[in-house]
């Protein structure tokens, strides 16, 4: 089986706090921490043990800069068989929409039989996938946590309210989006990457694709980020200061009167 | 004129909540605009929930068949897409279903895709100005959409206040015979219930809630302990449940468990929408993370900034010493 995983490079929700820069239009980026998105490492760990049941590849594939070209490297040194870098400054500013057509164009160069995205990234959209799918006109399901591959179909559970799951048969070739665990990613150490860093990796520009510039980019987009804010949330938590002995006193008088103790 | 369509979604014949935000929202985007409840089903069921949005929509469409019995997003996308006009903005929740339906809508609609909005400042020309948070609730933003070719848009569930009682006294509007061809490469077999685990957290009125700032599965023995003392159970946030150190049941939040407790002790969670969306009934809750910033300090009672690895068993030895 041949299968393609989108991932993408993002600032990590883990390992940074966030501040708006001074004029306040966009994030303080200087020193932000970026690593692949959670959800595409559960997408890849996927593939791969999909690949390591039934045969076939894993091809791991980003939109981004130079710098996103790490997180192809990372997800290979999981065990994704090769990598694809879709990067031109065209690119720049595009919407969810951009973002499916720019895949969909190399897409359509290849020949997959399963297209993996994360359920959803930094903006918390989920909307790639989704797109990416109905461009291809092939069936698609989102936040997937179950896999059971089969001839020419398969089945897939999906994550709905309550902790209940939906089953679904689907023809391949299909477009899913994985939920987070679904299974268990596997570690990736300084070595695994060392393996994979002289692997080459192809990039792929705007005109590459065959992809005329207006459509895609900051030109093409239909829904565009203005700016960051602060949202007035209201006086939000009573704080509670001082030693802990002090905190904990305080806490503790609050817990008895509102029936937590 | 702007035309507003929203997807209402309901179950077991009765219309989720968002079905009571979607009018909020449309006067937001844009309060002369018109306002269609659209929904698909079959049988009494479907009849049922369409009568009941007459009282809050002032039209009503409906589209019954069988195959849509059971909301399969291809099936429901074929279906909207013959029945909804071109250029209009449809609305959905964003949710589940909502997740699974709207992006391809948007290109199947060749119509403009803004997700997870939680507020609209209106329309000014073509530009439908809007907002929502990105980064897991981090951060901000304000989003601009092109509306010119219509707009398929998903709401935070919860974040429009619900119109009350009956506002309208709209009519039911069949449009099944327009559905068109239904067929789709995606079959619904049958939904799983959740198992459930050996602790019923929806039970608990007090409720020791871990999550990320727990570091390591060693670590939940201290949550374990300060629940001990507080005479409750340990529940949890997705990560946790994630990385397989606590059992499903044991998940607070839209894609775990609804808890109702008096009093909710978030330990390291940093408050995304989904977890709080499985908290209900206005719980006191206390909120113990490192981060100054994490966004469960703008819904909690009591906030304290602290690791919660070095707090929680001084808390549990000081209660225990009660």
């Amino acid at each position: 089986m041949e299968i393609l995983v989108c991932v993408k490079r993002v600032p990590d929700t883990a390992e940074n706090e966030f501040e708006l820069n001074g004029a306040g239009n966009d994030l303080d980026r200087d020193d932000l921490v970026y690593s692949v998105n959670e959800w595409d490492n559960y997408a890849v760990e996927e593939a791969i043990q999909i690949v390591d049941k039934v045969g076939g590849n894993v091809t791991v594939i980003t939109v981004g800069d130079s710098e996103s070209e790490e997180v192809l490297r990372r997800e290979m040194a999981m065990g994704a068989n090769n990598g694809i870098l879709l990067s031109d400054d065209a690119f720049e500013g595009s919407d969810g929409k951009g973002i499916a057509a720019i895949l969909k164009a190399e897409i359509e160069k290849g020949k997959y039989d399963l297209i993996l995205t994360g359920a959803q990234a930094d903006e918390g959209a989920g909307q790639v996938g989704g797109m990416l799918a109905a461009m291809l006109d092939l069936p698609y399901a989102s936040l997937v946590n179950k896999i059971e591959v089969g001839e020419g179909k398969i089945k897939v559970g999906r994550e709905i309210e309550g902790g209940n799951q939906e089953m679904n048969e689907i023809s391949l070739p299909c477009v899913l989006s994985i939920q987070t665990g679904i299974n268990e990613p596997r570690y990736v150490g300084i070595r695994g990457i060392r393996k994979v860093a002289g692997v080459e990796i192809p990039v792929k520009s705007a005109s590459d694709l065959g992809i005329a510039a207006d459509s895609i980019g900051k030109a093409g987009a239909k829904t565009k980020r203005i700016d960051y804010f602060v949202p007035d949330l209201g006086a939000g938590a009573e704080m509670l200061e001082g030693s802990t002995d002090e905190i904990i006193a305080k806490l503790i008088e609050k817990l008895k009167a509102k029936g937590g103790l | 004129m702007t035309q507003i369509f929203a997807y209402i979604p309901f179950s077991n014949g009765v219309a989720e909540d968002v079905a009571m935000e979607f009018p909020t929202a449309a006067a937001k985007i844009d309060k002369g605009a018109s306002l269609t409840a659209v929904l698909t089903g079959s049988g009494a069921d479907l009849d049922k929930v369409a009568n009941d949005m007459t009282g809050l929509y002032a039209e009503v469409i409906k589209i019954n068949h069988n195959d849509l019995a059971y909301p399969n997003a291809e099936v429901v996308r074929k279906a909207l897409v013959n029945v909804i006009p071109a250029g209009s903005i449809v609305l959905a929740p964003h949710n589940t279903f909502g997740m699974d339906l709207a992006p391809g809508l948007s290109v199947k609609m060749n119509a403009s895709y803004a997700a997870d909005i939680v507020d609209f400042a209106g329309v000014e020309g073509t530009v439908l100005k809007a907002s929502r948070q990105e980064l897991g609730g981090a951060v901000s933003t304000h989003v601009a959409i092109d509306i010119a070719s219509g707009a398929v848009i998903t709401i935070r569930p919860g974040s429009f206040a619900p119109v009350e009682g009956k506002t309208a006294s709209g009519a039911v509007v069949d449009k099944s015979a327009n559905a068109g061809d239904l067929s789709a490469k995606r079959k619904f077999l049958e939904v799983v219930q959740a198992e459930v685990g050996d602790v019923d957290i929806t039970k608990a009125d007090v409720l020791v809630s871990i999550g990320r700032g727990i570091e390591e599965q060693e670590n939940i023995e201290i949550a374990e302990e300060l629940a001990k003392a507080m005479k409750t159970v340990v529940s949890c946030s997705r990560p946790i449940v994630d990385a397989k150190w606590l059992e499903k049941g044991r998940q607070v939040g839209t894609s775990g468990k609804t808890v109702k407790p008096k009093v909710y002790m978030a330990m390291g969670i940093s408050g995304s929408f989904q977890h709080l969306g499985g908290l209900k009934g206005n719980p006191f809750i206390v909120a113990v993370n490192k981060n100054p910033k994490a966004p469960i300090f703008q819904v909690a009672d009591v906030g304290i900034v602290a690791n919660i690895i070095e707090f929680m068993p001084e808390l549990t030895s000081a209660i225990n010493d009660l």
